[in-house]
């Protein structure tokens, strides 16, 4: 099968986003194809290459790119959502005169559009969110 | 055409079960994950509807969540089945649709 | 209606349902979900909106948010036609919960009963609910 995930929460605040992993190993493991995880609302959060989280816990931001480095998925945040909460790749901070950017690797910023087609073209779209 | 119902919150704090459970049709499958976990076990004020809910679904909960909030699996209102992440995989496959219900 | 060959194509047609159930401005999701809906008219797929619990609120007429300092979203309901996104409907028994009837709406909508909004839930291809 292959699955779109939708996760609308960010980071640490709410489970949605760790449900979402494990949901989204779990299809891996089973030898599923996960095509893309959306990130939108808060669920931006996630994208966020500037967290640290104390060392006895898990660090989701990094979970999420390894999973987009070992296994080809395609991680997307949503550009409305992330303008108004902060998050930028190099690209658009250049574009908004702003002095830095803060996507984590393995992370890529696109728009709404990107959702719809994984709902278009993914036999499964399966919504974290609160 | 089928669905997987997921519900994420506890029926204490807002009416997502029951709305859920209001427009799940005969036959479809709920799954209770993160605080919907709560409304699984004997005991509470909303065991009726859980119960008359798992008369005409399967009724499915999580299990490391159900773990992870200090409640026993042994508590389950009868026929509800306890799943992992591997399970709600299959679960989303052998339906056509998930709705979440937040 | 797509033809059989055109099921896997470019040109697939799917339902997508976007399930409202949250008041406006207390939270942002309603305004992120009809942004979400703005985008995907372009997709041209099979689109309806549904309204249900807290959801309802979103379309009562006579929105005044100057006081809280927040955008009025409530007109852009209205512009969803020029989207060609026509299917709006609310749940009959959602509105009389919260003592408001059809008269109480911004925008036209077709009233539908539980039952009849379940059916409808269940012919759909992906349901984004926010």
């Amino acid at each position: 099968m292959k699955y779109g995930i939708l996760v609308n929460e960010g980071p640490y605040q709410h489970q949605a986003s760790d449900t979402a992993y494990q949901f989204a190993k779990a299809a891996l493991d089973k030898g599923h194809e996960v095509f893309r995880v959306f990130f939108y609302h808060d669920g931006v959060n996630n994208g966020t290459r500037f967290g640290v989280p104390p060392q006895d816990d898990r660090n989701i931001t990094t979970r999420w790119t390894e999973m987009a480095e070992q296994h080809g998925v395609d991680m997307v945040i949503c550009i409305a959502a992330a303008q108004r909460r902060g998050l930028l790749d190099e690209g658009e901070a250049k574009r908004q005169g702003k002095d830095g950017d803060n996507i984590a690797p393995g992370f890529r910023i696109s728009g709404l559009g990107q959702l719809i087609e994984a709902g278009i073209q993914c036999d499964r779209l399966v919504v974290f969110g609160d | 055409m089928s669905m997987l119902h997921t519900v994420n919150k506890s029926p204490f704090e807002r009416n997502t079960l029951a709305s859920c459970l209001g427009h799940a049709k005969a036959g479809s499958d709920i799954l209770l994950i993160e605080d919907g976990v709560y409304a699984s076990v004997r005991g509470t004020s909303h065991e009726d509807m859980v119960r008359s809910a798992v008369g005409q679904h399967n009724v499915f909960v999580l299990g490391p969540d159900l773990l992870a909030r200090g409640m026993n699996p042994e508590q389950l209102i009868e026929g509800i089945a306890v799943v992992d992440y591997g399970d709600f995989v299959d679960l989303t496959a052998k339906h056509d649709k998930v709705q979440a219900w937040l | 209606m797509s033809e059989p060959w055109e099921e896997e194509g470019p040109g697939t047609i799917k339902k997508f349902m976007y399930v409202n159930r949250k008041a406006p401005y207390g939270t942002i999701y309603a305004l992120e979900s009809l942004e979400v809906v703005l985008i995907a008219a372009a997709f041209e797929q099979d689109v309806s909106m549904v309204f249900l619990d807290d959801g309802v609120y979103q379309l009562k007429k006579g929105q005044e948010t100057q006081g809280i300092g927040m955008k009025n979203f409530s007109p852009t309901y209205r512009a969803l036609e020029g989207y060609d996104v026509e299917k709006l409907y609310v749940e009959a028994e959602s509105l009389a919960e919260r003592g408001l009837s059809e008269d109480d709406l911004l925008v036209p909508v077709e009233v539908m009963g539980r039952e009849a909004l379940t059916e409808l839930m269940e012919e759909q291809d992906v349901i984004l609910s926010f």
